[in-house]
Formats: C-alpha cells, structure tokens, sequence
C-alpha cells in the first residue's frame, strides 16, 4: 500500500494506462510540455513524446471534438478539460456525439473517451471559474459520469473509464487533488456505478460524493461525539446512480440527508431524495433533507464564499432536524 | 368547509363534562358566540358559547353524555354542506331521537386514550391520511403491530407521529382503567324502602374525591384566635350607610381583605407544597367558599392584597350570585392561594375546615358574637369572632400560623388599614 494524494492517484492511474494500451493517449490545454495545470500529467510528455501527449489549441471545441473523433476510430483518448467550467464550450461534442453515437448508429461505432475536468468552488475563482455542474453532465443518458472522494477510488475508477466502451466523463474536485489515501501497489479497478458505504451507523444516513464526501465525514465524526452515528454513503458514480446501498442504509436509520456542493435546485439531492421516497416511502421518518450550495454566483470574497458553500456545521444542523 | 364543536375545557383540571341539553336543533342558524348547549363541569353548571358561525348540521352526541374534552359534540357548517367525511369513525348519535336518555346509556367511560393523556394525544384531523400526522415508517409499524395510530402522541415537528413515538407506545404500559369519577363504594346499599337513594351530583362527587385527597394526604394541624370585631363592624356600619345595596360591604369581604394583607407578610402561607420543593406565589387570591345546590364552590378574588375594599366587595358579590344560580365562570373559580369559609351567619361558635388544595391553608371563621370579655381589669361586654386556621404541616408550623392569625387579627381590630 501507497499513501499518496489523489492527484498521485490519477497520475499513476493515467500513466499505468498508457503503458498497458498503446491506444491510450492525453490531450488537453497545457498537459504536455508544462505537465498540466493541475500537475497531473507532469513528466508524461518527456516519457511519452507529443504523440501520445498533444497540447491543443485553446479551443474546448476541438478538445471535445478531436477525443470523441479519435474515439470513434479506434483510439482511447484521455481527453482533459482544463476546468470543468470549460466543458460547457464542449457540450455538443460531449452530449450530442460520444454520449450518443453508439445508440444514433445501432451500435456499429463506439466511442470509448475519457473527459477528464477539475471542478468545484472553494478556491476564491469567482463565479464563472468555480462552478459544481456536475449534475448538467449527469442529466443525459448515453455518458458515464464519475466523481470519486478518495485516492483509491480515483485510480480505479480512472483505469476503468478508460478500459470500458463507454464514454465516461470523470469529475476531479479540485480541493481534493491533496488529500491522501491508501493505495494498493498491484493493478485494480473500481466498477462505474457502484456507491460505497464508507462509514457505518444506525442513527441516519449521509449520501454524498466527491467534496460532499469530505465534508459529510467530517460531520460524522462531530455527531459521533454527540452520539450520533451517521452511515455515509459514498455514490462514487452518478451516472448510472447506485442506489442500492443508499437504500439499504435508508431502510435501517429511516432518516436521510443527502450532501452535495452543487445548487440545491435540480441537483443530486433532489434525485437522490425522489428515489428514496420512490423506494422506500414505508421507511420514511423524517422529510429527507439537502445540503448543497446556496442559489447564488459562487462569490470571490472568500467569507461569502466559504458561506455559500456546504459545510459541517450545515450538515449537523440537516441531521438534527430529522433526527 | 364545516367545523366541529368541540367539549371545552372549562377549568383546568376538567378532563370531560355532561352535555347537559342542547339549546338548538339541527338546521337552526348558529352565530359566533351563541349559546347553543348547556355543559356540566365538575365544579359547575356552564353555557357552551359558539366558536364558529353556520348551520347546525349535525349532533354527534346527545344530551346526558359525558364527553372528554376536546371531543366533537356536533357539525356546523352551510346549510345542504356534505359533512359525510366529517363522521369519519365515530358512531353518530341517532339526531332524530328528541327523548332525553336515562342517565344509565350515558357512557361514563372516555374514548381510550383520552384520560389523563389528552394533550398528548393527536389532534384528529380529516386533513390527514388516517386522520393524523404521521410518518409512513411510523404508519407502517403501527400497522404492522395492529396499533391504531390516532392513539399514539406525537414527538415531532408539528406533533408529527415518528417511529419512536410508535415504538415507545409499544413498550409503554397500557393505559390504566379509565379513572372512575366516583369514589369507591364505601357501604353497601340496602334494597327497599328503608332507604331513599339519591344520584349525587358530578360536584358532590368532585368534593368528595378533593376532600379526600386533602384529609387523607395533607397533615393538617389547627390555630385558633380570638378577634375583637367591635372597631370593625363599627367601620363597616359607618361605610355601608353611604353605599347603595350592590356596593354594600360584607364582615366576609372585611376578613378576606385582612387575609390578603396578612399573607403578603408570610410567604409560607400563601404557598403550595410539591414534594421537595415549596411553591410561593407572588399573586395573593383569596378564595371564599360559597354554599350552592348540592355543594359549594370557591370564588376568587384576583391580587386581593391590591384590590380596594369596594373592588372586594363588589366582585364578591357578583362571583357569588353567579355561582349561586350556577353561572359561575371558569376564572371565577380558579387560582385561589388562599381559601377563606365562613359559617358565621350561622350562629357557629368556630369550626374547622379540609384545606382546599393546592392551597397551604384555609381560614375558617365563626360567629361575631357578644360575649362577656375583660378589658383593663373589669369584665364587660365585647363582641368576639372565632377564626381557625387548617394549615399543611409540611409547608409551614404552628408558630408561624399563630403569629400569621394574629396578624389578621391585628389588621381586623384596627379596621382602618383594610381601607388604605
């Protein structure tokens, strides 16, 4: 076992990759000769040559369009987006080719791509630079969409977006790119849509992911001193949801409060919460709650915007009312 | 949208009154405040004002039943409204049947789960699946444990019925035999015509049970005193001859209004006992006992300490009228601290009275009488009134009885400072 960041995680993930599968090869603004803005492909370039490593234009267009391309002839492109707030640039390319090109053609073409993108608010980049938009990426069948809250499961869901047919669009928070984590040395993968319960308890259920995750744990340990304690669920991948074990954990505390760093409206709460209902209304003891940004453009100032986003204090509050 | 009228709560240890006789008939226009039945209380005979405003659709019991509080009596709503949902489980009274019933149909047994645990209960409401609000988990368990739900209080938001609250009515003991209102049969009753056999009164039978509780539980122990009521009556003569009749002051209202002034220099007295503890209340509201048909209730001087001789007088007066035609008012009766009875229109030489409580103490006054007295020496004659104090001997002692009864006294001998 490594103990390494999760920025780590998904560099060794990318790297193991591309030594395995010749077809497997990076674009993006800035991953070649400067390693990425995020670092995460920094030493690739020298190692895999700018065949294999291509810097593009500043154009999300043609990153969209290019990978999704390579993808339906063969190739297996890791495609990243400098942030996520950028893919919007791309969304034809990502919602109307690769998310449907194997359905619109009978399954006669594939497009097996990987849309890497950091994401999430937090870091003081004013509001067109720090949106969570994850859910506007979940929202259309046809794409794989995965978030993952440890090291761990970073590489292993990295090795398996790029090892599948699908086209996965792989969210990175970028608050999280240090926190480190336990990481076997040997080959794995973690399956697409599959949730994970990552902290066991009786009293209510904490469904979250990616920076919620982080964030719903850190509210477990608080209400465990208090005697309460929370089950958290960790979804891992929104599309396809899992919600199997979130059910299962509903089913036993009866009380739930889904965390999330997107806004409340339309948001992962709001599935999570309607599926809970759907599936389990006889299990019901307390309106389910949400925890998620506040309906305002993230702000720059940094007080403004650490109070817009979700936080512990928030969550314990959630959970005491339903408890 | 139609509302229920609901048995009141008309004093504050109520938990179901008599639906004595209804005063309209289904179909007759109701107003806001319009007297439309007649309830019987414990203490008193009460008129059951209107909350809302229609047509008398509908009446869910008849006259002689004894209902708990807060239970539907009747529908009021438009005329030709459809009221059907509005039954919901109850058993409608059969409106049609004008005969009184015999007081044997009378069910004296409250709805399970309305004695004694009526607050917690849940409000039944059409509003809700079931008629309450509850959770579907808590809906589920109670179903699946062939629990009915309406029984089960609620913990949350809104006194919404959770899980908990199921489970915890699960493990809870059942609720006890509903209490019976009538004391244990203490003699047995003979056949024949020895004997007449009387149905007592739901007051005889509220007296009783207090009684009880208070000379079977209080430790009461007694102070009596002499009081000197020449200056007094004097005082009382000399006012009463400018007053026109309703304002005219009684020697009663004189001795409350001593009492009054007298407790606010012992706290003790004006107290109530709770276990450890020792409640001293700040507002001084002396009671006086008043005879009525087949009992006798206490009236209530609010903050008698601060109320003038002619505000005693006068409230007195109404509050016994009211309680002697039994139209008493449920705040006439409440809240007293202290209870004065006095027996002294009836040539009594003293007596000795049960304490009322949660009072600490009651006051029991005799006749003012002429009696041989010595004065500097020389015997002559004076004009004596006997008071006894009943006091808890858990809240206070003898010393302080004895020095609180000669502070009365010294108030009553020198009757001008009940004026100031």
């Amino acid at each position: 076992m490594a103990f390494i960041t999760m920025r780590q995680a998904i560099s060794d993930a990318l790297m193991e990759e591309m030594e395995r599968d010749e077809n497997v090869f990076i674009m993006g603004e800035e991953v070649g000769v400067w390693g990425g803005t995020y670092a995460v492909t920094r030493g690739f370039y020298d190692k895999f040559g700018p065949k294999r490593v291509r810097d593009t234009p500043i154009s999300e267009m043609v990153i969209g369009g290019a990978a999704t391309g390579a993808a339906m002839n063969g190739l297996r492109p890791v495609a990243e987006f400098m942030t996520i707030n950028f893919a919007f640039l791309a969304l034809d390319a990502i919602v109307n080719h690769a998310a449907k090109v194997h359905y619109m053609f009978g399954g006669q073409i594939k497009a097996p791509v990987v849309f890497r993108a950091p994401g999430g608010g937090g870091r003081q980049l004013g509001a067109t630079h720090s949106h969570t938009p994850d859910v506007i990426f979940a929202h259309f069948p046809g794409l794989k969409v995965v978030s993952p809250s440890t090291p761990y499961d970073a590489k292993g869901l990295l090795k398996e977006a790029i090892r599948i047919d699908d086209p996965v669009f792989f969210i990175e928070h970028h608050t999280l790119y240090q926190l480190r984590g336990e990481v076997p040395e040997e080959d794995y993968t973690v399956p697409i849509g599959v949730s994970d319960v990552k902290r066991e308890g009786d009293d209510v259920t904490l469904i979250a992911y990616a920076q919620g995750m982080y964030v719903a744990m850190q509210a477990a340990e608080e209400l465990a001193k208090q005697g309460i304690e929370a089950e958290v669920v960790d979804l891992r991948s929104l599309r396809p949801l899992d919600m199997g074990p979130a059910l299962e954990s509903f089913r036993k505390t009866f009380k739930a409060v889904v965390v999330e760093e997107g806004h409340r409206s339309y948001g992962i709460g709001a599935e999570v919460a309607a599926r809970l209902q759907e599936e389990a209304f006889d299990y019901m003891d307390a309106p389910i709650k949400r925890v998620a940004q506040y309906e305002v453009p993230l702000p720059y100032s940094r007080e403004l915007e650490q109070s817009a986003l979700i936080n512990v204090d928030r969550v314990i509050e959630a959970v005491k009312e339903v408890l | 949208m139609a509302d229920y009228v609901v048995m009141p709560k008309l004093g504050f240890d109520m938990r179901e009154g008599v639906l004595n006789q209804w005063l309209k008939s289904i179909g007759d226009p109701i107003k806001r405040g319009e007297v439309i039945a007649e309830i019987e209380s414990d203490k008193a005979t009460l008129e059951l004002e209107s909350q809302v405003e229609g047509t008398l659709l509908h009446v869910l019991e008849k006259a002689g039943a004894i209902v708990p509080i807060g239970a539907n009596l009747a529908i009021v709503g438009e005329e030709g409204e459809d009221y059907s949902e509005m039954l919901s489980s109850e058993a409608p009274a059969e409106a049609e049947d004008e005969s009184p019933p015999a007081a044997a149909e009378a069910t004296s047994a409250p709805a399970p789960g309305s004695n004694g645990s009526a607050q917690a209960a849940p409000a039944v409401s059409s509003d809700y699946p079931a008629g309450v609000k509850a959770t579907p988990v808590a809906r589920r368990v109670a179903e699946e444990n062939n629990i009915d739900i309406t029984q089960v209080p609620g913990s949350g938001p809104h006194g919404r019925i959770r899980k908990a609250d199921v489970e915890a009515y699960l493990t809870s003991p059942r609720p006890a035999a509903p209490e019976v209102s009538v004391p244990a049969k203490s003699y047995d009753i003979p056949e024949g015509d020895d004997v007449e056999v009387v149905e007592t009164t739901r007051l005889r039978q509220a007296i009783g049970r207090r009684m009880t509780e208070s000379k079977t539980t209080v430790p009461h122990f007694y102070v009596t005193s002499d009081v000197d009521m020449e200056a007094a009556l004097a005082l009382r003569k000399e006012i009463n001859a400018s007053l026109p009749d309703e304002q005219k002051v009684t020697v009663n209202d004189l001795i409350v209004k001593a009492a009054a002034l007298a407790l606010r220099e012992f706290p003790n007295i004006n107290a109530s006992y709770a276990g450890d503890k020792l409640v001293r209340h700040n507002r001084i509201n002396v009671g006086t006992a008043v005879a009525v048909e087949g009992g006798l209730l206490t009236v209530v001087q609010k903050n008698t300490d601060k109320s003038s001789m002619s505000t005693i007088a006068a409230d007195n007066k109404e509050m016994i009228g009211r309680a002697r035609d039994g139209r008493v008012k449920p705040e006439d009766v409440e809240g007293a601290t202290f209870t004065t009875s006095n027996l002294g229109a009836f040539d009594v030489d003293h007596f000795i009275a049960i304490i009322n409580p949660p009072d600490a103490a009651i006051l029991a006054i005799g006749s003012a009488k002429k009696v041989p007295v010595v004065v500097d020496g020389e015997l002559t004659v004076g004009t004596r009134m006997k008071i006894t104090i009943s006091a808890d001997h858990r809240v206070t002692d003898g010393v302080e009885a004895a020095q609180f009864l000669q502070t009365v006294k010294s108030k009553l001998e020198n009757p001008l400072l009940l004026l100031l």
